[in-house]
């Protein structure tokens, strides 16, 4: 369940990888220094969702502790292609391992646009399709429609060349049936879940308390619904699966492994341990050497 | 990435790590936590923070919550030979995480990341120090720094919370707002009557939104830099989030990674959404 594998002809030192959003590894150089590089926590690194043009993010509050996780309304804050490409792409090529780029567009016209863009970038090695984050509407009315999303993936399959991972919603009817539409549109692997929406009220006035009224939950809170999209959407198609979902243990890796995935993510425990990737891998390893034989739930 | 931080910065050590809880006592209703951090650097920067969790009993233990760790400005560094470094914290025991905090027992371990953020520019003027409430934490380790000859103007809710201003070596200014300890006033007023217009002096601040509002208001009207230590519900403390910005004249800025210290002349005010919570 450990060690080196390839996923869609890119090689990966080890299985872990970060859920787009919950790492930055600009922002954590400079509070970490080169000792970030030096052991970095995941196998390849996904980045922040970029957009076609530069957004400032959500109005704050953004974030509310939730029974064993959190809630977040942080509506994508990003520099744009432009700047993402000129400022922050030098710096994520610097980093030890092979580069994901999460693209969302808010119209099949965008999503494109980006996606071949950045499909072009040598830095890149895979992209990642964004079609699930509830904070923005457009990402949800896509990604929960099978239909829909096939259309999306049609219409950037013939933008590049590179490996398309499609980012399932958890919101949907039907997550299985999303990604089997995904998969037949061409994407070459499938990541879920993103959060689950969800809100919080302020306990002083009983409003909604995130800026935009509601947001998305992750973390251990939502690992038991993650693990069983995982299984399902694993079972509906042939291609890879990222799973991710509360992920904060090499025992909760295995899980996901076993119920289908053929990676996995961390992502909110990262904030509670800026190394959880680098301690995931190692307990996934022990795990590895030490259990009896698992069959994993998904054939083949 | 090597581009230089405007403001001073300590690394911190790459991922979280154990430090041994060496005292938890009372300062009024405050509680000085004490923790030897063994494998942390001896030089964090005054206004830096940490991000702090117990080891035991941090969620799902004892309840749902707490989950995220907490954000706290260190109030003093101690390198002493046999306590090298040890770092003090001050709180409050206000929710879940800072209950669970504040009952920690010596020989403990907490979970500790930092120091984190940038912390206060040495100044060019006449140093003033002003602190409010839990808000003299990073004010207390500024003043180790720059030494005893700085004016300090401190106010707290009453005198029982005053009691840390013991924690201040010399003679600082206290107020309080019920009049118990020292004069029944804002500790904005001991900053308007030490502060003269263009006064050849810096400003350094951390306290309640509305007392940072007033240092910020003031010492725009007489034109003196300020420097203002703010908070901000926090997830991580290293930039991944996104989740503790504030709005500024230069747009949403990460108080983890662009702060928790701000030029207050980049504010329009220093009451953001949800600040105080």
């Amino acid at each position: 369940m450990s060690g080196p594998l390839d996923i869609c002809g890119i090689r990966l030192r080890g299985p872990v990888l970060n859920g787009s959003g919950t790492f930055d590894a600009i922002a954590a150089r400079r509070t970490f220094g080169d000792a970030l590089l030096e052991d970095f926590p995941f196998d390849a690194f996904v980045s922040k969702t970029i957009t076609l043009a530069p957004r400032e993010g959500n109005p704050p509050p953004r974030l509310w502790e939730a029974p064993a996780g959190m809630i977040n309304s942080i509506g994508l804050p990003n520099k744009g292609l432009e700047g993402f490409v000129r400022h922050d792409l030098p710096e994520l090529h610097e980093l030890p391992v092979p580069l994901a780029v999460s693209v969302m567009g808010f119209s099949r016209d965008e999503l494109a646009a980006l996606v071949e863009e950045v499909g072009a970038r040598e830095e890149v090695s895979l992209l990642e399709l964004n079609v699930s984050c509830p904070n923005v509407e457009t990402g949800l009315v896509m990604g929960a429609d099978p239909a829909e999303t096939g259309r999306a993936v049609e219409r950037v399959r013939a933008r590049t060349e590179k490996p398309l991972i499609v980012k399932l919603t958890p919101n949907a009817t039907d997550p299985a049936s999303v990604g089997a539409a995904a998969e037949a549109a061409g994407a070459d692997a499938l990541s879920l879940v993103n959060t689950l929406k969800g809100m919080a009220l302020d306990p002083a006035t009983g409003r909604p308390w995130l800026g935009t009224g509601a947001g998305g939950v992750s973390g251990p809170a939502v690992r038991a619904i993650a693990l069983e999209q995982v299984r399902e959407v694993s079972a509906r198609v042939s291609i890879p699966v990222i799973g991710m979902g509360g992920i904060g243990s090499g025992r909760d890796a295995a899980d996901f492994l076993l119920a289908g995935a053929d990676c996995i993510a961390v992502g909110t425990e990262s904030f509670r341990d800026p190394a959880a990737g680098r301690r995931v891998s190692r307990e996934l390893t022990m795990l590895s050497r030490n259990e009896r034989d698992f069959s994993p739930l998904r054939a083949g | 990435m090597s581009a230089s931080e405007p403001r001073p910065r300590t690394l911190a050590p790459f991922g979280r790590r154990l430090a041994e809880v060496t005292a938890n006592e009372g300062r009024g209703p405050y509680r000085l936590i004490s923790a030897l951090d063994r494998n942390g650097p001896d030089d964090p920067r005054p206004g830096q923070f940490y991000m702090l969790a117990t080891a035991a009993g941090w969620g799902g233990v004892s309840g749902e919550r707490p989950y995220l760790p907490r954000a706290f400005s260190f109030c003093r560094v101690r390198n002493g030979s046999d306590v090298r470094p040890t770092l003090d914290f001050l709180l409050e025991a206000i929710g879940p995480g800072t209950a669970r905090l504040g009952a920690v027992e010596p020989g403990e371990e907490m979970w500790l990341t930092g120091p984190l953020g940038v912390g206060f520019t040495p100044p060019n003027g006449r140093p003033i120090l002003v602190g409010g409430g839990i808000g003299v934490a990073p004010i207390l380790c500024l003043h180790d720094e720059l030494g005893t000859s700085v004016s300090v103007l401190l106010g707290f809710r009453s005198g029982a919370h005053a009691a840390v201003a013991a924690l201040f070596p010399g003679e600082p200014a206290v107020v309080t707002d019920d009049g118990s300890v020292g004069r029944r006033a804002l500790v904005t007023e001991l900053l308007r009557e030490e502060l003269g217009a263009g006064d050849d002096a810096t400003v350094y601040a951390c306290g309640p939104p509305a007392m940072l509002e007033g240092v910020r208001a003031i010492c725009a009207e007489r034109e003196v830099p300020a420097q203002l230590a703010l908070e901000s519900g926090m997830a991580c403390g290293f930039g991944a989030c996104y989740g503790c910005v504030v709005p500024t004249r230069r747009g949403f800025l990460r108080l983890c990674v662009d702060g928790p210290v701000l030029d207050a002349a980049d504010l329009e005010s220093a009451i953001g959404p949800g600040a105080g919570h």
